[in-house]
C-alpha cells in the first residue's frame, strides 16, 4: 500500500514534470476560460439577465470555474492517451511498481493543476467583479467542491484516454463531449429561461449541480429556482462526483489491466 | 533462467491469430540468447508474455526462479525489457527519466539520481542529460532505453529487436553494451530479424516460426545447417551449364543448384573459400567454360528461413511462400532458388 502511494506520487511528479516542460499546453488551455469570462461576461452578458437580480458576471463565475474543472478532461485523457500508445507504458508495466500508480499519478497531478487553474480563475474574477460574500470558510468548502469534481472527471478522463485508439481520437471526442455539458447547464444561462425539457436537463446536470453550490457559498446571485436539484445542489455536488469516481474508478483500473492484451 | 513450456497464446478479435503455438525455450544463466524469426513469427509475442506484459492462454513459463503467472510481481523484480520502440518519456530530459525509473524501482532520491547519472556517463549521454528525450537521435534514445533498463541490474534482459532501424554506428555501440552486460552476468533473451546480429552476440539461437521454435544451436550450428556461404558462378553460354556444374561439383564437392535463366551454378563454399576459389575458376576455364560473373554470398535469412523450414524445396515456383505452406514433399534439390528479400545479407559480412 505505501509503495503504491510513493509510486503514485512519483508518477504525480512525473505529470506535474511535463507541465513545467511543455507550459504551452496549460497556457493554451487557460485561454478557454478566460475567453468564456470575456465573451460572455462582457459581450453576451450586457444582453444577459440573471434571474431574482444581480450582475451578470457574479453569475458567471463560478460557473467558469467549474467548467474549467469540465474541460481538463481532455488534458487528461489526451495525457493517458499518449501514454498508452508509446513504448513508455511497456516499462511501467515491466517495473515492479504499483500497477495504480500510473492513473493514481495522473490523478494527483491533474488536483495539483486544478488547484492552480483555480487560484488563476479567482485573479481572474476579481479583476472583471466577482467578489466572494460568505466568508473564507465557505471559500474553502466551494474549492474542496471542485477538486471533489475534478477528480471524478479526471477518473472519466483516464478511463476516456485508455479506451481511445489513439490520443487525435481523444481531442475528437472530448469537445463534443463536454461542450453540450458546459453550454446545457446553468453556467451561462439559468435554466428556468430554457424552454421546459431543456431546463430540466440542464437541473439535472452535474456541472449545474456544482456551479449551483458555488453560487450558494459564494454567495453570488442566480438561486431563484425551487426545482429538487436546485434545493439540494449541495447534495448533488457530492453525489454525482461520488457516483462518477464509482463508475469510472474502477473501469479505468480494468482498461489499464487489459492494456496490450 | 528462462524457461517456457508449451506456450500457447491466441489474440482476440480480428481472424483470432495464433501467435504462440507450443512455444518452449530453456535459456541457462549468463548467456546471449538469440531468438531469430521473420516479422510475424511470434518473438515479440514471446517477449511480451515472458515480461509478464502478456497473458496466454495454455503452458508454463518461468523467468529467474519466478512462475510468470503466479509471481508477476517477483518477475518484474528480477527483469528489465527494452522493446522495439524505446520505452522513454518523450517529454522528461534523459536524466528525468533515468531519475524517474529509478524512483519507480523504489531507490532513494539521492541514489536515483547518482545511478541517472553513472548510466548516462556509461552510454555517453552525459552532454545531452538535460535535453528532452524527444530531441535525440534514434541511436541515443535507444542507449537511454537501455541504460533505463540497467537501473537496476536485472537477472534477465530482454532485448526486442534492439538494433532496428539504427545506423551501424548506434547498432556497435549497443552491442558492446549488450556484451558488457552478458560479462557482469545478467541473461539476455535477444529478439531480431537480422542473422548478423545473432551470430555476433548470441550464444544460442532459437529460429522461430509461426509461434515455435524450428531450429536451435549455436550459430555455427545453425549456420552449417542453413547451408555455409555460396559459390555463385554466372557463365556466358547457357548450353554449358551442365558442364559447369559439373566442374563445380567435382572441385566445391556438394551439389549444386543450377539456374537456367541467370546461367548460374551455385554451390554452399565449405573449407578454405579464395582456394575453392581459385582452383574453380582455373578448372572452368581448362574446360572451356566462359565465366561471366562470380560471387560469393551468405545465404539471406530468408533462405536460411526456408532452408529450416524446408518451404523452398515445397514451391519452387512461389518466391514468398505464405506461411500456412505444406510441409515439403518434393525432392530436397531444387533448381530454383528463392529471391532475396531480407536485408540481412547487404549487411553480412564473412
Amino acid at each position: 500500500m505505501s509503495t503504491a502511494i510513493a509510486d503514485g506520487r512519483v508518477m504525480a511528479g512525473r505529470y506535474l514534470r511535463h507541465v513545467v516542460r511543455a507550459p504551452e499546453e496549460i497556457v493554451i488551455y487557460f485561454s478557454l476560460p478566460i475567453m468564456f469570462v470575456l465573451v460572455f461576461g462582457y459581450v453576451f452578458g450586457s444582453g444577459m439577465s440573471v434571474p431574482g437580480g444581480g450582475g451578470y458576471r457574479e453569475f458567471l463565475i463560478p460557473g467558469v470555474f467549474v467548467m474549467t474543472m469540465l474541460y481538463g478532461i481532455g488534458a487528461t485523457a489526451t495525457g493517458i492517451a499518449v501514454d498508452a500508445g508509446r513504448g513508455v507504458v511497456d516499462r511501467f508495466r515491466s517495473m515492479p511498481m504499483a500497477r495504480s500508480a500510473l492513473i493514481s499519478g495522473r490523478v494527483i497531478a491533474d488536483l495539483a493543476r486544478a488547484l492552480l487553474e483555480t487560484a488563476v480563475l479567482v485573479v481572474c474574477g476579481l479583476l472583471v467583479g466577482w467578489r466572494w460574500h460568505l466568508g473564507l470558510g465557505n471559500v474553502l468548502a466551494a474549492i474542496g467542491l471542485l477538486l471533489l469534481l475534478r477528480l471524478a472527471l479526471s477518473c472519466a478522463g483516464v478511463a476516456l484516454g485508455l479506451a481511445a485508439p489513439n490520443p487525435d481520437t481523444v481531442a475528437t471526442i472530448v469537445f463534443p463531449l463536454a461542450f453540450p455539458l458546459s453550454a446545457l447547464s446553468n453556467v451561462f444561462v439559468a435554466p428556468e429561461m430554457m424552454p421546459g425539457w431543456l431546463g430540466t436537463i440542464s437541473e439535472w446536470n452535474p456541472i449545474s449541480a456544482t456551479t449551483t453550490a458555488l453560487r450558494e457559498l459564494f454567495g453570488n446571485p442566480g438561486l431563484g429556482s425551487d426545482s429538487w436539484p436546485a434545493e439540494h445542489a449541495m447534495l448533488l455536488a457530492v453525489a454525482w462526483p461520488v457516483l462518477l469516481i464509482a463508475i469510472f474508478g474502477p473501469v479505468s483500473v480494468r482498461l489499464y489491466r487489459r492494456l496490450g492484451q | 533462467m528462462i524457461v517456457a513450456e508449451e506456450l500457447r497464446k491466441r489474440y482476440r478479435g480480428g481472424q483470432g491469430t495464433i501467435a504462440l503455438d507450443g512455444f518452449r525455450l530453456d535459456v541457462p544463466g549468463g548467456i546471449v540468447h538469440g531468438l531469430l524469426g521473420p516479422n510475424g513469427a511470434g518473438k515479440t509475442t514471446a517477449v511480451r508474455v515472458l515480461s509478464t506484459l502478456l497473458g496466454f492462454d495454455s503452458g508454463r513459463a518461468e523467468v529467474a526462479g519466478a512462475d510468470v503467472v503466479r509471481q508477476p510481481g517477483l518477475v518484474r523484480e528480477r527483469i528489465a525489457l527494452t522493446g522495439q520502440y524505446a520505452a522513454v518519456d518523450e517529454l522528461l530530459s534523459g536524466r528525468q527519466n533515468l531519475v524517474l525509473f529509478g524512483r519507480l524501482h523504489h531507490l532513494r532520491p539521492r541514489d536515483a539520481r547518482r545511478r541517472a547519472d553513472e548510466l548516462l556517463e556509461r552510454f555517453g549521454l552525459t552532454d545531452a542529460a538535460g535535453r528532452s528525450a524527444k530531441d535525440y537521435s534514434g541511436g541515443m534514445r535507444r542507449r537511454l532505453d537501455l541504460a533505463a533498463s540497467l537501473i537496476r541490474r536485472p537477472q534477465v534482459l530482454f532485448l526486442d529487436e534492439p538494433t532496428t532501424g539504427l545506423d551501424p554506428r548506434s547498432r556497435n555501440q549497443v552491442w558492446d553494451a549488450v556484451r558488457g552486460l552478458v560479462t557482469e552476468g545478467t541473461t539476455v533473451l535477444l529478439t531480431t530479424q537480422y542473422l548478423e546480429e545473432a551470430d555476433q552476440l548470441a550464444g544460442r539461437i532459437s529460429v522461430v516460426d509461426a509461434g515455435r521454435i524450428v531450429a536451435e544451436g549455436t550459430p555455427d550450428e545453425l549456420k552449417s545447417a542453413l547451408g555455409a556461404d555460396r559459390l555463385e558462378v554466372v557463365i556466358r553460354e547457357s548450353d554449358r551449364l551442365g558442364d559447369a556444374a559439373a566442374v563445380v561439383a567435382r572441385i566445391a564437392g556438394g551439389r549444386p543448384d543450377t539456374d537456367l535463366d541467370r546461367r548460374a551454378v551455385r554451390v554452399p563454399l565449405m573449407g578454405d573459400r579464395v582456394e575453392t576459389l581459385t582452383v574453380t575458376l582455373q578448372a572452368l576455364r581448362e574446360a572451356g567454360i566462359t565465366v561471366a560473373n562470380v560471387g560469393i554470398h551468405q545465404p539471406t535469412l530468408d533462405e536460411a528461413f526456408l532452408h529450416l523450414t524446408g518451404r523452398r524445396a515445397a514451391m519452387p515456383a512461389d518466391p514468398a511462400p505464405p506461411p500456412a505452406a505444406p510441409p515439403p514433399s518434393s525432392p530436397a534439390a531444387s533448381s530454383s532458388a528463392a529471391p532475396a528479400r531480407a536485408s540481412a545479407s547487404s549487411e553480412v559480412t564473412a
